[in-house]
């Protein structure tokens, strides 16, 4: 509101001179309808293409099955139990990942953006430990807590912390100067009071973006996670693989995606309605 | 009553000799119950600072500003502040803006959601206090700030050039709102405002502040019975002298 947009925003592609883009390949507006239209003919070219390459012969079955193979798979993996077991475990692992690194990262971030002291007193450590990715961390997550949920979640947590430290950090840095003043003005001039009223809500639009980024990354670390043995969709995995039955893998390739993907449906509702006030 | 004397500010500045500036030096002003007082001056030259120093919001070097207080009772500020830009917080409400300074004054929610809508009605918003920021114009936005700082009940309402960021046509159209507002609530006014016209048109009384550091350079009282005309002919003669002495201090050097 008080600062002007700038117009000339970075990465916004300029048309070189002398060479000029037709206006309707960017100004053009298919309808809704329309563009649902070339989505879903995406999606079934995509199965189609799947479908031919192992039908043609041009890949073996079993290093690629085919989309056909999936569903029976999936009838076999439920029946067995073995689905719905890794499932809730892995969720388990997630969640408790993603609640624990994000609420301290959140935590941690807010902080050390509040307090210029805080933030000196921890610089030079955070930029010793952020670039670990948190796969570096497996070995000791092994050698501190066993092949264990545990470990999981360690490995989960670290992944989720940083970005949502990061976010934190940068978004309470960012709040505008005036609107602290403003609540000095009003009368409410302790921390608490400009963390409640002005720098948490002032945040609050880069905080969820950072959990945003969290919730995917958490997924990803819980694969990756599981790989080393704790219990859930990553070790069920490897153990498809290890016998070959690729599509039980696949089984589970899709199971991660529709469960992100449910996921990040759900926390993008939560936030368009917890973002309402936005132009 | 307000009492304001020797009134002194310096900022830290490791450039200057002795390792600072002085904005303000030894201002004095009271404030009589009622009163519309307009700070007139260059930009720059600390009027703003001023009113800052005034709320308490950066603390003086010297000096204090004595406040009698009419009467403690709940659910008051001393200072009901407008900025500039309207400084609306955009994930509330204008119910909840407006509302703002209310909270944290001992009153229930009923009783802050009744004290804002009334000093919405009071800025003609009424209907508005469930819309958010970015669904108003400028000029309501800053109606709504001004409705924000009415709502404490303030002894004094400071004002910092609150209509230099509107169109000169909704700026006209405030002014005369607020000397309607002022004329309904009898409220203490400290209007802060680079345009000499502006200053003439609305207050009691003009403060010329000059120089740097910046003192009190002249003071007009102004006596045109209200409701007054924007080309009475005594104002305009006065806001020309204003605007003479402002430009003899800007040539000999006194900015």
């Amino acid at each position: 509101m008080t600062s002007p947009t700038s117009p000339d925003q970075p990465g916004a592609a300029l048309p070189t001179p002398g060479k000029r883009i037709p206006p309707s390949a960017f100004l053009a507006k298919p309808s809704r309808r329309y563009r649902g239209l070339w989505a879903l003919l995406g999606v079934i070219t995509f199965l189609a293409v799947w479908e031919a390459v192992p039908r043609l012969g041009l890949v073996r079955p079993v290093l690629l099955p085919p989309p056909s193979a999936i569903p029976q798979a999936f009838a076999a993996e439920v029946r067995s139990g073995a689905w719905t077991d890794a499932i809730l475990q892995s969720l388990g692992h997630y969640l408790w990942g993603l609640v624990i690194g994000s609420v301290g990262g959140i935590a941690a971030g807010v902080l050390t953006g509040m307090s210029r002291r805080l933030e000196d007193f921890t610089s030079w450590v955070v930029r010793l430990l952020r670039p670990i990715p948190g796969l570096a961390w497996v070995p000791f997550a092994i050698i501190w807590f066993g092949v264990t949920p545990t470990a999981a979640i360690f490995i989960i947590v670290l992944g989720v912390f940083w970005i949502n430290y990061f976010a934190a950090l940068g978004a309470v840095q960012a709040v505008d100067r005036d609107l602290l003043e403003l609540a000095d003005a009003f009368g409410h001039r302790s921390t608490p009071a400009k963390l409640v009223k002005i720098v948490l809500p002032a945040a609050s639009g880069a905080i969820l973006a950072g959990l945003r980024t969290g919730l995917g990354q958490a997924w990803m670390s819980v694969v990756a996670a599981e790989l080393f043995g704790v219990p859930g969709l990553g070790q069920r995995m490897m153990q498809a693989s290890s016998l070959l039955a690729t599509d039980i893998v696949i089984v589970y390739m899709a199971t991660m995606a529709l469960f992100y993907g449910l996921v990040d449906m759900g926390f993008v509702a939560v936030r368009d309605r917890m973002m309402r006030w936005k132009a | 009553m307000i009492e304001i004397r020797d009134l002194s500010l310096a900022f830290p500045n490791p450039a200057s000799p002795d390792g600072r500036t002085v904005v303000l030096r030894d201002f004095n002003l009271s404030v009589a119950p009622g009163e519309f007082i307009a700070i007139v001056g260059a930009s720059g030259v600390g009027k703003s600072t001023l009113l800052r120093v005034v709320a308490g919001l950066v603390p003086p070097n010297s000096g204090a500003v004595a406040h009698a207080r009419n009467g403690v009772s709940k659910g008051r500020r001393p200072y009901g502040l407008v900025f500039q830009d309207a400084r609306l917080l955009p994930w509330r409400t204008v119910r909840a803006n407006v509302a703002f300074g209310l909270e944290g004054l001992g009153l229930s929610r009923a009783e802050r959601s009744r004290r804002a809508e009334e000093a919405l009605a009071l800025v003609g918003l009424a209907d508005k206090a469930g819309r958010w920021p970015h669904q108003l114009s400028g000029g309501q936005r800053q109606r709504v700030a001004i409705a924000r700082a009415l709502a404490v009940d303030p002894d004094l309402l400071m004002m910092d050039e609150p209509f230099g960021a509107l169109d000169a046509i909704t700026r006209q159209t405030l002014q005369d709102e607020l000397l309607d507002l002022w004329r309904r609530t009898s409220k203490t006014i400290l209007f802060v405002t680079h345009d000499i016209d502006e200053a003439v048109y609305l207050a009691d009384r003009v403060i010329l502040l000059a120089g740097s550091p910046a003192t009190v350079r002249s003071e007009d009282r102004i006596v045109t019975v209200r409701p007054r005309a924007r080309d009475d002919s005594a104002a305009r003669a006065l806001a020309t002298r204003i605007r003479d002495r402002l430009s003899d201090l800007m040539d000999g050097g006194g900015i």
